[in-house]
């Protein structure tokens, strides 16, 4: 049976502590623009916390979202790169081919989420940090975009695992970075595909909503929010 | 037409080319410096990086953009006027055409450069071209820039045809009239052109056949230009007006960089018996009209966006209506309706110096416009946390400047290699009546205070 993955994002559990952002960063080898950079708006976050204020001082609410790249089976990202470096695997990610990827930067306007990130310049390490790169995850060059993959390499390295014991790939056994590091377990990944996993069950929850879900992209990410 | 006259055509059309002025060198050099700065700026970009321009996220898209959007407008001046003019058999486009063609081709090399320019990886650009390559992978079929290369590369290789058939009668002249290393050049280029009646019908139905089919074209590229937006779910892209929006901006930018061109042209090379007011007096009517309708899609494309307000494409449109790009907003409308509508509507004020004013201003404009279409949406996309904003910096202002410098030094160039103006065109239709009395001339030019 083929794999459809997704994930589903409580908010309601959601402390908004960035454990996941961190976390990411680490598995993922994403590049430190550092302050100067940042503040022209060239650091990378493949995972972010977005916070949203609700009422008037002093009695305000915050609200966290987790967003990430959305996985979306109908990806505005895909159709418009010229070179498909940013296409549709079989098992639903939406994948971007560093190798292939010229520098449009097309599908990064054309993403409704702003979960695509350029390399502005090339990455740099201040030692002894490159020591501390993961060397199952590439490290992107200079000119091109790049995004949450799922931890891909996580999903492969426990595929091939399964088939060497010659068995399924079991709920819960794959954990990317962000879902690994929550501590309230607010993130689920797993296989849409089966419908008795946990992270089908949540992604039916009437709790449940898309991120812009009536732009007909699809996601594959459901975030669940109990509404007022 | 008695052969003195043709003697005087010859002599007024070749004397640019004879004898370049000082000034001419001056100009070149001016030019140049402009351009090896901006080729500078650009190789320092590519070993930096894009960290170098003032593009952050998500604002991805910004200056380097505009420039391709506005300069593949300039380049509809030519081709659209000329072969339109060409078919509705307008006798007064004669001493226009070929000034506005050449605008056309290099409009089109330099807006072709941008989508190059602005790439992360300029060097990887010929993925964009459907080559044969060893590993069997083709551009995406599906992307408006897989579009944007097929319907440029066969613009410009139609404008190029197009520039080039009228010119080999003039090549063949300039073998005949001058002499030495100039005299084999044109020799080769005239292509073996004797005149004949036979030549003469062929080139006539070739030309036809270009002008026909140039049309279609010219109106396809810039609706595509606008597809590389309009396909994207980014508020205020999305929208079903761009292809003819964009196709009535590129025209109406077109013709006053024509103008423009020709004032120029008309006093630096003492082109004032070829070039009449009547020229400038009949373009600046079809820049009013485009000036009109420019206003009619920008009000069209602007009120349906307010009344439909839906919440994501309502944070666009304030933020350029009152917002922070504003003060460009309204600059915009006033260059682009504002200012040139008068001008261009009573006729005493349609003079060569009021259509130049006019021209001016709506180079400007549209300019903006193009700016106003690519960064206020990428700034404002659906998630308000994502909201940024753009500052160009030093290295895209210094290659957007080098551009025109790039086109100037070009259409200089130009014009001292070939008689900007097609001299048998001219010869086959003769002189344009002048609009005005001699009276009516000084009357204008009173009201504008210059000098005749």
């Amino acid at each position: 049976m083929t794999h459809r993955w997704g994930m589903a994002v409580d908010l309601d559990r959601c402390t908004g502590c960035e454990a996941c952002v961190t976390a990411c960063r680490t598995e993922n080898n994403i590049r430190i623009a550092g302050p100067e950079q940042s503040a022209k708006g060239r650091s990378i976050a493949w995972i972010r916390v977005e916070r949203y204020y609700e009422g008037e001082f002093p009695d305000v609410r915050v609200k966290f979202r987790p967003v990430m790249c959305q996985h979306c089976d109908a990806a505005p990202c895909e159709p418009v790169c010229p070179t498909y470096a940013s296409h549709h695997t079989e098992e639903g990610l939406n994948a971007q081919v560093y190798n292939r990827c010229i520098g449009t930067r097309y599908c990064a306007n054309a993403c409704p989420y702003n979960v695509r990130f350029f390399n502005f310049g090339n990455p740099v390490w201040d030692r002894p940090l490159e020591l501390s790169l993961n060397p199952d995850v590439s490290v992107r060059e200079v000119g091109v975009v790049e995004k949450c993959t799922f931890c891909v390499q996580r999903i492969t390295a426990v595929k091939d695992q399964a088939k060497a014991e010659n068995r399924e790939v079991k709920d819960g056994e794959i954990k990317p970075a962000c879902v690994q590091s929550c501590p309230t377990s607010a993130l689920v990944f797993g296989d849409l595909n089966d419908p008795e996993n946990e992270v089908s069950r949540l992604s039916r929850s009437s709790r449940g909503t898309k991120l812009l879900g009536d732009l007909g992209t699809l996601p594959k990410v459901t975030y669940l929010q109990k509404v007022l | 037409m008695d052969l003195k006259t043709e003697q005087k055509i010859n002599d007024d059309l070749l004397r640019p080319l004879r004898h370049p002025s000082g000034w001419f060198y001056l100009l070149v050099a001016v030019l140049g410096t402009s351009l090896l700065m901006g080729v500078g700026s650009w190789l320092y970009q590519m070993s930096n990086g894009l960290v170098v321009a003032g593009l952050r996220w998500p604002v991805f898209w910004a200056v380097y953009i505009t420039n391709f959007v506005f300069w593949i407008g300039i380049s509809h001046a030519g081709k659209l006027i000329s072969a339109i003019l060409l078919l509705v058999n307008a006798t007064w486009r004669r001493p226009v055409t070929r000034c506005a063609e050449v605008i056309t081709v290099f409009a089109l090399m330099i807006g072709a450069l941008f989508p190059i320019i602005h790439l992360g990886r300029p060097w990887l650009f010929f993925w964009l071209i459907p080559y044969p390559s060893e590993r069997q992978i083709w551009p995406n079929l599906r992307s408006p820039l897989a579009w944007d290369f097929f319907a440029i590369s066969t613009y410009l290789t139609g404008s190029t045809l197009f520039l080039l058939l009228p010119i080999i009668p003039d090549c063949a002249l300039m073998r005949d009239q001058m002499t030495g290393w100039r005299r084999r050049i044109y020799g080769v280029l005239a292509l073996g052109w004797q005149g004949t009646t036979k030549q003469w019908h062929r080139l006539e139905a070739a030309m036809q056949v270009m002008a026909i089919a140039i049309v279609p074209v010219a109106v396809s590229v810039h609706t595509i230009v606008s597809f590389d937006f309009s396909m994207s779910p980014v508020p205020m892209w999305h929208s079903t007006v761009f292809g003819p929006y964009f196709v009535a901006g590129a025209i109406f930018s077109g013709i006053a960089a024509l103008i423009v061109a020709m004032a120029v042209l008309r006093k630096a090379l003492h082109l004032e018996e070829y070039l009449h007011p009547v020229h400038f007096q009949n373009l600046g009517k079809l820049l009013l009209l485009m000036s009109l309708l420019w206003g009619y899609f920008t009000f069209a494309e602007r009120l349906t966006t307010w009344y439909g307000n839906a919440p994501a494409e309502m944070a666009v449109f304030w933020e350029t209506q009152t917002g922070s790009y504003a003060p460009l907003f309204w600059t915009m409308v006033f260059c682009n309706f504002v200012i040139p509508f008068p001008i261009l509507a009573i006729k005493r004020l349609r003079t060569i110096t009021g259509c130049v004013i006019a021209s001016s201003t709506i180079v400007a404009g549209m300019w903006l416009e193009r700016f106003l279409i690519v960064v206020p949406s990428l700034a404002r996309k659906n998630l308000p946390y994502t909201w940024s904003y753009y500052r160009p910096q030093p290295v895209e202002i210094m290659i957007t400047i080098a551009t025109f410098a790039a086109m100037v030094l070009l259409y200089t160039l130009f014009s001292k290699a070939v008689p900007i103006i097609s001299i048998w065109e001219l010869k086959v239709g003769g002189h344009a009546q002048p609009l005005l009395t001699a009276e009516e001339e000084e009357e204008q030019r009173a009201l504008w205070r210059v000098r005749p």
